[in-house]
C-alpha cells in the first residue's frame, strides 16, 4: 500500500485539476518520441515521424497524447488503489500492445518536464517530488501484470 | 548514442543563452535533487543545512554547474577533458554513478522551468545526450 501525505494528495489533485490536457498530453508524447526516438517503434501507423517538427505537428501523436494523459485520471481518482485500478491496462500493454515497460518511465520523465514548463516556479521541489512519486506508482502498476 | 555535430552545436548555442544563470540553475537543480531523491542527502552529511536554497546547497550548485560549463568547452573530447574531474569523483568523492542521472534529470527540469520557450524537444534531446555523455566521462576512472 502506498502512503500519501496530505500535501501529496492535494498536490496531485491540484496539478490535474488545473492541467490543460489538450496541451500537456500532446506535448508530453511528442517530446518522448523526439527525446527517446526508439519509442517510435510503437507508432508505425502514425504517419510522418521523420523529424522533430513532423512529430510535434502530427495530429495522431497529439490525439494519442490526450488519450494517454486522460488514462491517468483513474489513478488520480483512486490514489489508494492504483495497482488494482491499472491491472487491466497493464495486461493490455503487455499482452496486446507489447510495450517494454521501461518506456513508461521515459514518458513519465517527459511528462514531469512538460508540467514543469507549464507550472513554472510553482513546480517547487516538494511538488516535483509528489508528482514524480505519483508517476512512479503509476509506472510500477502498469508494469505489474507483465510476465 | 554519441553526440552528433548537430547535438554539439545545439548544446553550445543553448549554453550561450543560459550560462548567465548557471549559478541559479545549479542551486535549484541540486536543491531539487536532495528533496526528490532523498537518498542523495547521504553524500552531504557534513553540511548543516540541506534545505532547498540554503547557502551550502547554492554554493555547491554553482560548483557543479561550473563543471558542466567546463564540460561544454570540452565537448569534442569529454573523456580526455574531464579526466581530472573523473579522478576526483572516482577516488575521493566516490559518488555512485547512478546518481549522475538523478542530478541530470533535475537540471533538465530546471531548464524547462526557466527557459520554457528555448527548451524545445530538440534542445532537450541534445542536452540529455550531453549530460549522459558527461556522466560517462565522469565515471571513466571508477574502475
Amino acid at each position: 500500500m502506498v502512503e500519501w501525505s496530505d500535501f501529496e494528495r492535494s498536490t496531485i489533485q491540484n496539478i490535474f485539476a488545473n492541467m490543460d490536457y489538450d496541451v500537456v498530453g500532446p506535448k508530453a508524447l511528442a517530446r518522448c518520441l523526439v527525446v527517446y526516438p526508439w519509442t517510435q517503434r510503437y507508432f508505425g501507423n502514425f504517419g510522418n515521424l521523420y523529424n522533430a517538427a513532423a512529430i510535434m505537428g502530427n495530429p495522431m501523436v497529439a490525439n494519442h497524447g490526450k488519450v494517454v494523459l486522460h488514462g491517468l485520471d483513474r489513478a488520480v481518482k483512486n490514489m489508494d488503489n492504483i495497482k488494482a485500478t491499472y491491472a487491466e491496462l497493464s495486461v493490455l500493454h503487455s499482452e496486446k500492445l507489447h510495450v517494454d515497460p521501461d518506456n513508461f518511465r521515459l514518458l513519465a520523465d517527459c511528462l514531469s518536464i512538460v508540467v514543469a514548463a507549464q507550472m513554472g516556479t510553482a513546480f517547487t521541489a516538494d511538488v516535483q517530488a509528489a508528482f514524480q512519486k505519483f508517476l512512479a506508482v503509476v509506472v510500477s502498476s502498469l508494469g505489474r501484470q507483465y510476465h | 548514442m554519441s553526440l552528433t555535430a548537430k547535438d554539439k552545436a545545439t548544446v553550445q548555442a543553448f549554453w550561450g543563452k543560459i550560462a548567465g544563470k548557471a549559478e541559479e540553475i545549479g542551486g535549484d537543480a541540486l536543491s531539487r535533487m536532495l528533496v526528490v531523491y532523498p537518498q542523495t542527502k547521504t553524500y552531504f552529511s557534513h553540511w548543516d543545512d540541506l534545505s532547498p536554497g540554503s547557502a551550502p546547497v547554492m554554493k555547491h550548485g554553482k560548483t557543479v554547474m561550473d563543471g558542466v560549463g567546463f564540460a561544454v568547452g570540452q565537448i569534442n573530447d569529454l573523456t580526455a577533458g574531464l579526466l581530472t574531474l573523473s579522478e576526483l569523483h572516482a577516488f575521493q568523492l566516490r559518488i555512485d554513478p547512478a546518481n549522475f542521472k538523478l542530478l541530470s534529470h533535475c537540471i533538465l527540469v530546471v531548464l524547462a522551468i526557466k527557459f520554457p520557450k528555448e527548451f524545445t524537444p530538440e534542445v532537450h534531446v541534445s542536452m540529455d545526450k550531453f549530460l549522459s555523455a558527461l556522466a560517462i566521462a565522469l565515471a571513466e576512472k571508477y574502475r
